[in-house]
């Protein structure tokens, strides 16, 4: 299946090569390059080139292209599912996704690769498996190592594998166990120029953090599971007690890993937590233009609206602008017309604005789009889906666990348009 | 630092050389100095060794050699981790010589104990068989071996490999289907991805297309999505006119593969999609838009393949997106080849209806900043206008407003689209043309005004003024112009010639000499050839008569189609699709047949003779078969009330005869195939149940040997006729016998055993034989494994005919006892019954007991311990309260099962258990049955608990029917009526109901109220007649009583047929829910 990988950086270096069956050159990724040339924008590299003889699937994360060389036919979404999967590996393992990061763990990323495939069939991709085989280069054990000669590889082998839960490590123990959830909810939500919401949706997730010794088996049920449309879940949870009982059951993988992710239809009303009021005009034949913005909170059940961010991308014509902010900092980048706005959190008795003027090119004609308005916010303690978990019971363990659940609601892609 | 003694620095030389290789820089030089290492002990060194060897075995194959004894020994290792790692590295290096080693070492892996070493052994076949492809044979024994593991740790690699050396061999699926349906959702989910890739081709050529029928139906667009060779094969099916029955197996696989629809994994998500896609019956495929439209919020090169195969299904499913259009809205931070997907997907999905909202949704993004999704949506704009005709006006005035446009690229764009919709209808729009020859001042865009010309001159007609203008301003510019706007001009220049000679004769004799010295070939021909058709020369003369019709003949509009038309014949998902090229390996998508294959090749139980009894799948299998003959027999008994099962036990006798013939006279292998059947007939027997006796189970048996034995006979080709004579006298010499027997047995019966025999007399053919008639028909089928359907229906229906000539001329010694036997008997015998029973304990065993028998624990799950259940209606003899449940435990294992108990109940509360005496061993291919009791406390609420074997321990549960949770009750038809005064209001139910085809009868609504719930039946005596409401046209009231197990509240069951087939049920009960639950299951069985 996956022939080779190279990794690329932004400036079209190849800094890293893999190969799992017989060598592929490097030459390969020229293909990649011309493609890569004639896109504008770095995200309009078309995921899957052919050449001649081979096919590249790449996919673009942290600036760096992972770029899968395969020969033959293969499910597209399999290698880049794959590829992503890697991509996550590494930032579980270094904390970030960094070319600095990769060329200063070669080795370990090399170990890495060459579990998470075999003969270009993935083999092991559970982060916890992984962990088993190879730990994760942490400053105390690089210390630990460069003294004691000993390594990052894992002693015991990897008996994960071979279990019926694979996803969980055996003979886990804490101290403190503890087990904590984050609800986090996004909205995407398009909002036309007059104010009337186009569409919204709301996407969530409950991340776990469980540090439970043993093997735990968890059940987490909700106040109003009815809510969820759709849903995807870890491989842990059982998908039948679901079916039947609306019940999320699961014997938890070791750490954090992502147990659900959910969507809440569009059917039901989405409340949209932030409003925006907007003037942008441009008038003809002067090189002036007006931009007015203000923000206000709307049905947030009285929780703050926090770290708002607001960003647009400013017609080609303008040159500058000059706006006073009653709140935050704002910026403007001249050469990709970016204007930003940090605006922090939404004072409701003393709403946030941005007023000024735009300079336009002289003489050119005025621009005729609008930019849209793209708004990023948090807002805590709150899912604005309504989604509540009632109770987590732990079965199979002895010990008391100290249980903690978090709600968050942030935007994700969230547009006004103008 | 390689030589050195010490690990660490060793580990900091390898650790170079590794990041010399991910580098790129070669560091082959090294080889002999790292292969030393090899058994090095430092686990890392190794690792990073193998590494190396891996990549660098290939260029340095002697050297390479010298590690291969250290993998050798590996492989003996007692850690399973260890041998396959060995396995691994071994099978990775690309070096020639060691193939026979590789050979060698997958063969033995594969059949290594633990599972992991074997899927290792998978992952190795794909690696030899790049290498050499001439191990291909013997490599595909290997694959076949491990397809028929039951591990879901090596069954994803082996479809791999399988996928990898020998797609083509389908026929090695048969055997594994099943088991890889129902292993599929616990495998990882990488394998799950290619085992439905698989399964989805093999579906393809197993099965009938599920929408063949539904084709027809649809208007002649949709028709034209589909290959005309394949109409034909379609409308020979309806042709037909065969009701299309989904094959359980295909049900199977839909079935399993849905809830993958949930899993994380995008390319498991895309899988199931395309599965279904291409196998669902059309309402179905509908599940999958949801899924797929939650993939849209994942990375954009997820979001890129998704749309792509979302346009594609969009053109041929239009319904299944409609409810999420909005989720395909384009946002303006889209990358632009997402966003000209988005763009395509809505404008497939363009209705009547949705237009509007689309057309709105489209007029934002034409200000978009990203000028080439601008011009994607104004194409996607005139598509839309040509697919609906009623917003092709507006569609087309908002397209020449973008004329004004100040963007040049969307002006020419526009431009484009305007004409081909003109093309459509250029009467009414001459005031567009007029608009566009005014604006070829401003556009520069060579195909905009190429265009304009084009459009100009076609319908130069309707705009008779201004053409010669533009042609002379066209003329004047002619030099400085494009090729392809200069095309234009000659078509120009020649039309108007055409049509209007007087003005234009000089111009075009101008552009033609201009066009004769041109730079360009094209255009010098072109102008060659015009001049030659259109000016009249003294030669030619032949083809200028025709210049008019060849320039100025009507031209077909273009059709706007969606780039993704076609696609579909790509399997979706795949590379293929994508690129809308084939790519290399790629393995074309089937036609469906037009003739399922025999599905019999599924059937697993090839390989032990002794199969499962309970394996669902296959009872399941088998029941439409067995239906259509019973439904036969049931059909006739309502002629003839009991003659169906004497006729039977004729045809059986007969067959009893003939099989001993045969078995005499006949070749070895029918006689090996006879011990063989009595080999199982006997197991069937221990598995009958304990309540059955053996006079029951004799005739029985040798009916079921000698019907296989029949069919030995017609496979051998000897004809059944020649043995008639033999089959008469066989048949009244048998006939008798068993009649006596049954008659004896009436008689002598007691309470225990007249329900047994009762049931021997009546039910024993219409509903306990079916039972386990259908299993053991299962057994036939496994024991002539390769028997083609076709031939198999055919003797069935043979049988059968026997079985109606046998009716017609009954023999003289049949009538009377059938005569004798019909409804007095049945009568008399309850009548005894009930005058048994009628004594102090108001429990009256059951009149009707139901052998339905229910899984525990398949065979699969259980790891080769199949169990199953049912409920046995007699008395608990511990506990009055208790339901029995039979359990049949069947050991499909090679090694004994031990210590079979039950463990840790998890009850509601209130319920309770009585476990059954622990089964210390069950060897191999054994059979036992068990009875526990189980207190329900009047609740359908399922008994959970735990079965644990010496190794493992499986969670099951039973739950009862509303039915089971009643034993009968014996009173008197005024006893009856006093407690049903009592049990009004509230606790009645009443429902009207028709009645089903087939229990018109008032035998038969006992038979299936009896079945359906454990009741008796309350004799009706002559005081019907005294009854104090008298139904006015005298209907057939039946009564039946029973109390529930825990609370031993009475439940009164009343149904009163009336003469139009229909029929007033009531239930009287004090536990309501109950009575809800019951009327709803005796509705149910007596609509049938």
């Amino acid at each position: 299946m996956i022939h080779s990988l190279f990794l690329v950086n932004s400036s079209g270096d190849i800094f890293l090569e893999k190969h799992w069956k017989s060598v592929v050159s490097r030459s390969v990724c020229d293909y990649f390059f011309e493609a890569q040339e004639r896109a504008s924008e770095p995200e309009n590299v078309p995921p899957v080139i052919p050449t001649p003889h081979h096919y590249l699937i790449s996919v673009l994360r942290h600036r760096i292209y992972f770029v899968a060389v395969i020969q033959s036919e293969v499910p597209p979404l399999f290698v880049i599912e794959f590829l992503h999967r890697v991509v996550d590996t590494f930032q579980d393992y270094f904390g970030v996704c960094t070319e600095a990061a990769i060329k200063d763990n070669v080795v370990v990323v090399y170990e890495l690769l060459e579990e998470m495939l075999d003969n270009g069939f993935p083999l092991a991709t559970e982060s916890n498996i992984l962990k088993e085989l190879i730990k994760p280069p942490t400053i105390l054990r690089t210390v630990v190592n460069t003294i004691t000669g000993s390594t990052n590889v894992g002693e015991q082998l990897p008996t994960g594998q071979l279990s019926v839960v694979p996803w969980r490590r055996t003979g886990v123990k804490y101290t403190n166990n503890e087990a904590y959830f984050d609800v986090v909810e996004e909205i995407d939500a398009i909002i036309d120029k007059s104010g009337s919401t186009i569409t919204a949706e709301i996407q969530g997730v409950i991340d776990a953090c469980v540090k439970l010794s043993g093997m735990p088996d968890l059940t987490l049920s909700f106040m109003n599971p009815r809510l969820l449309d759709d849903v995807s879940f870890h491989p842990c949870v059982r998908f039948k007690r679901w079916e039947a009982e609306r019940i999320l059951s699961f014997i938890p993988p070791d750490g954090n890993f992502r147990l659900l992710s959910y969507h809440v239809s569009s059917q039901n009303l989405v409340a949209i937590p932030v409003y925006v009021k907007h003037n942008i005009t441009f008038r003809e034949g002067s090189s002036q233009g007006r931009f007015e913005l203000t923000l206000g909170p709307k049905q947030t059940m009285g929780k703050a609206v926090e770290s708002v961010l607001v960003s647009s991308q400013l017609p080609r014509g303008v040159l500058n602008v000059n706006l006073n902010p009653s709140q935050g900092t704002y910026t403007f980048d001249p050469v990709t017309k970016l204007l930003s706005w940090d605006v922090g959190k939404i004072n409701p008795q003393k709403l946030p604005s941005l007023k000024g003027s735009m300079s336009l090119q002289a003489g050119a004609s005025k621009p005729d789009e609008n930019p849209t308005i793209n708004i990023q916010f948090k807002i805590q303690q709150m899912a604005i889906s309504g989604l509540k978990v009632n109770r987590l019971d732990m079965y199979g363990e002895k010990y008391k666990p100290f249980k903690g659940i978090k709600y968050m609601t942030k935007a994700g892609k969230f547009q006004v348009r103008t | 630092m390689l030589d050195s003694n010490k690990d660490s620095l060793k580990l900091e030389a390898m650790k170079r050389i590794v990041a010399m290789m991910a580098r790129g820089k070669n560091a082959s030089d090294l080889f002999p100095a790292v292969v030393k290492n090899v058994a090095c002990k430092n686990i890392e060194v190794k690792k990073l060794v193998y590494v190396y060897l891996v990549r660098y075995a290939e260029e340095q194959q002697d050297l390479a050699l010298l590690s291969i004894s250290t993998f050798q020994r590996g492989l003996k290792d007692p850690n399973q981790l260890i041998r396959a790692s060995a396995l691994r590295v071994l099978s990775s290096i690309r070096v020639t010589i060691i193939i026979p080693i590789m050979m060698l070492a997958i063969k033995d892996a594969a059949s290594d104990m633990s599972p992991y070493v074997r899927k290792t052994a998978a992952h190795a076949i794909p690696k030899l068989y790049s290498l050499d492809p001439e191990q291909k044979e013997p490599l595909i024994e290997v694959i076949e071996k491990l397809l028929a593991d039951k591990t879901t740790l090596v069954a994803g690699s082996v479809v791999m490999a399988f996928e990898g050396v020998c797609p083509e061999r389908i026929d090695l699926i048969h055997k594994n289907y099943r088991k890889l349906c129902n292993l599929l959702i616990d495998v990882e989910e990488w394998g799950q991805v290619v085992i439905i890739n698989m399964l989805t081709r093999y579906a393809r050529t197993q099965f009938l297309n599920p929408n063949a029928n539904e084709v027809l139906l649809e208007e002649g667009e949709e028709k034209e999505f589909y290959g005309s060779d394949e109409e034909e094969g379609k409308e020979e099916k309806v042709e037909k006119k065969k009701p299309y029955v989904m094959d359980p197996d295909h049900r199977l696989l839909l079935r399993n593969t849905k809830p993958l629809l949930q899993s994380r994994n995008a390319a498991v998500v895309m899988a199931v999609a395309q599965l279904y896609f291409h196998l669902a019956p059309k309402a179905e495929v509908g599940v999958t838009a949801k899924a797929l439209v939650r993939l849209l919020r994942s990375h954009s090169e997820v979001q890129f393949v998704v749309l792509q195969n979302v346009a594609t299904m969009s053109i041929k499913r239009k319904g299944m997106f409609e409810t999420y259009l909005k989720s395909f809205y384009i946002r303006s931070t889209d990358p632009t080849q997402i966003k000209v997907l988005k763009l395509e997907v809505l404008t497939n999905l363009a209705t009547e209806t949705s237009i509007s909202i689309i057309l709105r949704e489209f007029q934002t993004y034409i200000k978009s900043m990203d000028k080439d999704f601008v011009a994607a949506t104004i194409q996607a704009i005139g598509r839309c206008a040509t697919n609906i005709g009623e917003v092709r006006d507006t569609c087309l005035n908002g397209l020449v407003q973008l004329l004004s446009n100040r963007d040049e690229l969307v002006v020419a764009e526009s431009v484009v689209v305007i004409k081909k919709l003109l093309q459509m209808q250029p009467e009414q729009h001459s005031d567009i043309i007029k608009h566009m020859a005014k604006l070829i001042e401003n556009i520069q865009v060579p195909m905009a005004r190429a265009s304009i010309l084009w459009l100009i001159g076609e319908y130069c007609e309707h705009v008779p003024k201004i053409a010669p203008d533009v042609l002379r301003k066209m003329a004047k510019s002619f030099t400085s112009e494009e090729d392809i706007v200069k095309l234009q001009i000659l078509n120009l220049a020649a039309k108007l010639y055409l049509t209007n000679s007087k003005q234009t004769k000089l111009l075009t004799q101008y552009v033609l000499n201009l066009a004769k010295y041109d730079q360009n070939y094209d255009i010098r021909d072109r102008a060659r050839f015009i001049r030659q058709l259109i000016v009249p020369t003294d030669k030619g003369g032949a083809l200028s008569k025709y210049a008019k019709k060849l320039f100025l003949a009507l031209k077909p509009a273009p059709i706007l189609e969606s780039p993704f038309k076609d696609r579909d014949h790509f399997q979706l998902g795949s590379l293929s699709h994508l690129l809308n090229v084939k790519a290399g390996g790629y393995q074309e998508l089937p036609d469906w047949p037009e003739t399922a294959p025999d599905p019999s090749v599924r059937n697993v139980e090839v390989m032990d003779a002794v199969e499962t009894v309970l394996d669902p799948v296959l009872a399941f299998r088998q029941v439409p078969e067995w239906t259509k003959s019973s439904s036969r027999e049931k059909r006739k008994e309502k002629k003839k009330v009991e003659k169906p099962f004497y006729s039977d036990s004729e045809d059986e006798s007969r067959l009893t005869e003939s099989a001993d013939s045969d078995s005499n006279t006949g070749s070895g292998s029918e006689s090996s195939s006879a011990t063989e059947e009595s080999d199982s007939g006997s197991k069937s027997e221990d598995s009958g149940g304990e309540s059955e006796s053996e006079q029951q189970e004799k005739p029985n048996r040798k009916a079921d040997k000698s019907s296989r034995a029949q069919r030995v006979t017609q496979e051998t080709g000897d004809s059944e006729r020649s043995s008639g004579e033999e089959r008469r006298t066989a048949k009244k010499t048998t006939e008798p016998r068993s009649e006596s027997e049954s008659e004896e047995e009436g008689k002598e019966s007691s309470s225990e055993s007249s329900e047994s025999e009762s049931e021997s007399e009546t039910e024993s053919k219409e509903e306990s034989e079916p039972d386990t008639e259908a299993k053991r028909n299962a057994k036939k089928k496994a024991i002539t494994p390769r028997a083609p359907d076709k031939p198999r229906e055919e003797k069935q229906e043979v049988s059968l005919l026997d079985l109606d000539d046998f009716d017609l001329n009954p023999s003289p010694r049949v009538n009377p006892v059938n005569s004798f036997m019909s409804s007095s008997l049945v009568a008399d015998l309850e009548g005894l019954s009930l005058t048994h029973s009628a004594l102090p304990p108001p429990t009256i065993s059951p009149t009707f007991s139901s052998l339905k028998t229910y899984e525990l624990l398949h065979r699969l799950t259980g790891e080769g311990l199949a169990v199953g259940y049912c409920f046995g209606r007699q008395p608990f003899v511990r506990d009055p309260h208790m339901v029995t449940v039979q359990i049949q435990f069947t050991n499909h294992m090679d090694t004994e099962a031990r210590n079979l108990r039950v463990r840790e109940p998890r009850l509601q509360s209130g319920m309770r258990i009585k476990e059954f005496p622990e089964i210390e061993v069950l060897p191999p291919g054994e059979t036992v049955t068990t009875v526990m009791g189980i207190d329900f406390c009047d609740s359908t609420q399922a008994a959970n608990f735990q079965l644990c074997t010496h190794t493992r321990k499986f969670c099951v549960s039973i739950q009862p029917p509303v039915g089971e949770l009643m034993a009968p009750v014996f009173m008197l038809e005024n006893e009856f009526k006093k407690e049903q005064g009592q049990l009004m209001g509230m606790n009645e139910i009443k429902e009207t109901l028709v009645l089903g085809e087939a229990c018109q009868s008032d035998y038969a609504i006992v038979q299936r109220v009896t079945a359906a719930a454990n009741v008796g039946q309350v004799p009706c005596g002559s005081d019907q007649e005294y009854s104090s409401t008298p139904p006015p046209c005298s209907p057939l009231v039946s009564r039946f009583a029973g109390k529930t197990m825990t609370s031993n509240s009475l439940v009164l069951v009343t149904v009163i047929t009336k003469r139009d087939r229909t029929a007033q049920l009531t239930v009287n009960c004090e536990k309501m829910v109950i009575g809800t639950m019951l009327v709803k299951d005796i509705l149910h069985a007596l609509s049938q």
